[in-house]
């Protein structure tokens, strides 16, 4: 069940959960065995399917994207992680902790200690304030007035909103109030985060400032995340890896590019072909390799060796250096100019062929490479050519996206419908 | 009886049928009481002595002390110097108008009878929010209690304990208390699912998911029902004096059996006085705490 790619070792797993909800789900279990699918069930005996045979290993350290369309069980999922929910059937280890075997005060301390969890209307409580809020899971720890209170101001400032603690989170807005919520989560120096849709409700601006700072957080802090979204531009932004839940079933798992590149099925090319490809590929995933590379010393043998890969353009490489582009023109130029008898002088200008870099997003080099008339060099972080990139290159793989969805922007979430939060009952 | 008669008159019980029954509950009834009066008096004991006390306190303070305390807790209460100078001119007229004495018992027995009925009635709502079964067995009762005529559960509370003021304060709290019970139901069980999931996800217990979250962010809607009961009590004390509680009632129950007019007004209006400062004081002092959604930061 572990992943293959990814060498450091499984923090969480979940293995053959189910859930099903209503009165008597062991009698749904038999029909959901029988391979009934959601719809079936639903019809059959009124039972609603949650989750059906999931089968996750989250590791150490990485943000984990679990997303779906609404009512796909997103919010179910996450919440068997702490047991708000109780699964109908299945295992969840927390490293060697069965989280199913934990009694009620066990599992009141495991949620104390080893997950928080951010929300998607925040969760904060209206009647505290800001610090207060901040400083609930240590209070609930029973850890004393003032070093929590101390704790909760650190960890507001660092997520901006030094100032703030007297207020209350209705004196605040959205973005705000939900780094308030992250700012809870974090004080309790819980290893694993719990985050349920947690920019949704924000502004796309906002959002993304928010997105941002979590990846900076991230990068400090090395938490275990696990992250909903319904958003695929949010979940390839931020997730290291990326399950699909589709009607509570676990339709594929991968990272960023193996889920944009390869989706398994149509419900993932949906999502796929809706997202912005230009922001969320880099260039490595797209770029060929170099077609001619120029390994000759002077002049006369480059033009040789460029005639023989049929190409008018080449990337000359000297002493396992990359060195440039240089192209059938400029090298006749130089031939013909007898004052020219270096090779590097043939050379393009940087500025008119510039090395674009492996790691850099697609959409970071797109002005570059529509200017450029012959295909840019690819090189990695030590200088060495990796590739290159066309401007054909590039257009098929945004066309493919455009053919697809119509879609210039990666912003906007789908519409989902909300889920009514029962209020009464 | 025979033929169709049953098509023009109702089928009905022979009254000799009828008279046994009632003869039976009533006899049972009162045989219950001989038996159990006295120990169920006994049980009340406590309560007749703090009333006793309670009301002796409130009369035998001189009236300018008892008029400055009160103001005091107006002002608290809602940090306001009208309400609490409105408080003194309204007591400073009860008193002018001579219904001083009166005015301090109803306020002694509105004041026990309002704690009771929060004391007896949040745990109830917490009970009742806590559980769709004891719900489904309350509401129907409450529902019973409020539609009930009072003087028809006056009648087995009188049996029971006689005249005086322990069948009074019971009768008042029956009447008083669903508003109590209901809207503290109401109020947790509307608090929002994500705030109590939050605490519950940090690890909260119950207690501490009912004392820091669900009882604070219900605080507004269970005030709104305390005001009512306050209220409702106040209602409760014409009828009440009928069955021997002293103070306000009884003046206005002389007037209407003796028709004067002017004595049943009077009287009338310093209820409608109690009835206003209650409401407001208890109603400023909410909107002052919940001014965020609930009350103060319980540390
Ligand atoms: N408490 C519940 N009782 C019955 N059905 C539920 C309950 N919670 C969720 N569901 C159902 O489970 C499915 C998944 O819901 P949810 O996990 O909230 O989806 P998502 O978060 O992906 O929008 C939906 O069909 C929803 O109606
Ligand atoms: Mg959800």
């Amino acid at each position: 069940m572990a992943d293959n790619e990814n060498t450091s070792e499984p923090l969480i797993r979940i293995e053959n959960l189910y859930k099903v909800f209503g009165s008597n789900p062991a009698n749904a279990m038999k029909l959901v065995r029988a391979g009934k699918s959601k719809s079936e069930v639903l019809a059959e005996c009124g039972h609603t399917v949650g989750l059906k045979d999931i089968n996750l290993s989250i590791n150490r350290g990485e943000i984990f994207v679990i997303m779906g369309l609404s009512g796909s069980g997103k919010s179910t999922m996450i919440r068997h992680f702490n047991r708000l929910i109780e699964p109908t059937e299945g295992r969840i280890f927390v490293e060697d902790v069965d989280v199913m075997q934990l009694d009620k005060a066990a599992l009141q301390d495991f949620r104390r200690h080893k997950m928080s969890m951010v929300f998607q209307h925040f969760g904060l409580m209206p009647h505290r304030t800001v610090v207060d809020n901040v400083a609930y899971g240590l209070q609930i720890q029973g850890v004393d007035k003032s070093e929590r209170q101390k704790k909760a101001l650190e960890w507001l400032n660092t997520v901006g909103l030094e100032g703030y603690e007297n207020q209350y989170p209705n004196q605040l807005s959205g973005g705000q109030q939900q780094r308030v919520g992250l700012a809870r989560a974090l004080c309790t120096d819980a290893e694993i985060l719990l985050m349920d849709e947690a920019f949704s409700a924000l502004d796309p601006l906002i959002r993304s400032g928010m997105q941002d700072q979590l990846i900076d957080l991230q990068q400090k802090l090395h938490k275990t995340i696990i992250f909903i979204t319904h958003d695929l531009d949010e979940a390839l932004r931020i997730g290291d890896r990326i399950a699909i839940l589709r009607d509570g079933l676990l339709v594929q798992q991968g990272t960023p590019d193996e889920i944009l590149l390869n989706p398994a099925d149509d419900y993932v090319e949906d999502f796929v072909k809706d997202v912005n490809r230009a922001r969320a590929l880099t260039v490595e995933t797209v770029m060929h390799p170099p077609a001619c590379r120029i390994t000759a010393d002077t002049i006369e043998e480059a033009l040789k060796q460029m005639r023989r890969s049929k190409e008018d353009y080449g990337y000359l490489i000297q002493d396992d250096q990359y060195q440039g582009v240089i192209t059938q023109e400029s090298l006749e130029e130089a031939n013909r100019d007898d004052s020219v008898s270096e090779l590097s002088e043939a050379v393009l200008d940087e500025a008119d062929a510039p090395a674009i870099q492996t790691e850099a997003l697609i959409e970071a080099v797109i002005p570059e490479t529509l200017n450029s008339d012959i295909p840019l060099p690819v090189v990695d972080a030590d200088g060495q050519l990796q590739g290159e990139l066309s401007r054909e290159n590039l257009a098929e793989v945004l066309a493919e996206h455009h053919a697809a969805g119509q879609k210039d922007d990666g912003e906007e979430p789908k519409p989902e419908p909300e889920e009514q939060p029962a209020k009464v009952s | 009886m025979s033929d169709k008669s049953w098509l023009t008159e109702i089928p009905q019980l022979d009254r000799s049928e009828l008279r046994d029954i009632r003869k039976y509950l009533d006899g049972a009834y009162r045989d219950f009481s001989r038996e159990y009066g006295d120990l169920i008096e006994s049980f009340f004991d406590p309560l007749l002595s703090f009333l006793i006390w309670f009301e002796k306190l409130l009369l035998g303070t001189p009236w300018w002390l008892v008029i400055v305390v009160i103001a005091f807790l107006s002002y608290m209460a809602g940090r306001s110097w009208k309400l609490a100078a409105g408080v003194v001119v309204s007591f400073l007229l009860i008193g002018y108008f001579g219904m001083w004495d009166n005015t301090m018992r109803t306020l002694s027995i509105i004041t026990v009878c309002t704690l009771l009925a929060i004391g007896i009635g949040i745990p109830i709502g917490i009970a009742m929010a806590r559980s769709d079964r004891v719900q489904s067995i309350v509401t129907p009762t409450l529902d019973i209690m409020q539609t009930m005529p009072a003087f028809v559960y006056l009648i087995p509370v009188v049996m029971l304990l006689g005249i005086g003021k322990i069948p009074g304060v019971i009768a008042v709290i029956i009447y008083a208390i669903p508003p109590v019970i209901r809207l503290t139901n109401l109020g947790i069980r509307l608090v929002n699912k994500e705030v109590l999931e939050a605490a519950t996800a940090y690890g909260a217990s119950s207690s501490q998911r009912l004392f820091g979250v669900q009882l604070p962010l219900a605080m507004p809607t269970i005030m709104a029902g305390v005001n009512q009961t306050i209220m409702m009590a106040l209602a409760m004390v014409v009828i009440a004096s009928m069955i021997g509680v002293k103070g306000l009632g009884q003046p206005v129950l002389q007037s209407i059996t003796n028709q004067y007019f002017t004595l049943g007004l009077l009287n009338g209006l310093a209820i409608v006085a109690l009835a206003i400062i209650f409401d407001r004081v208890s109603q400023s002092y909410a909107k002052r705490t919940q001014a965020h959604l609930g009350g103060r930061d319980n540390g």
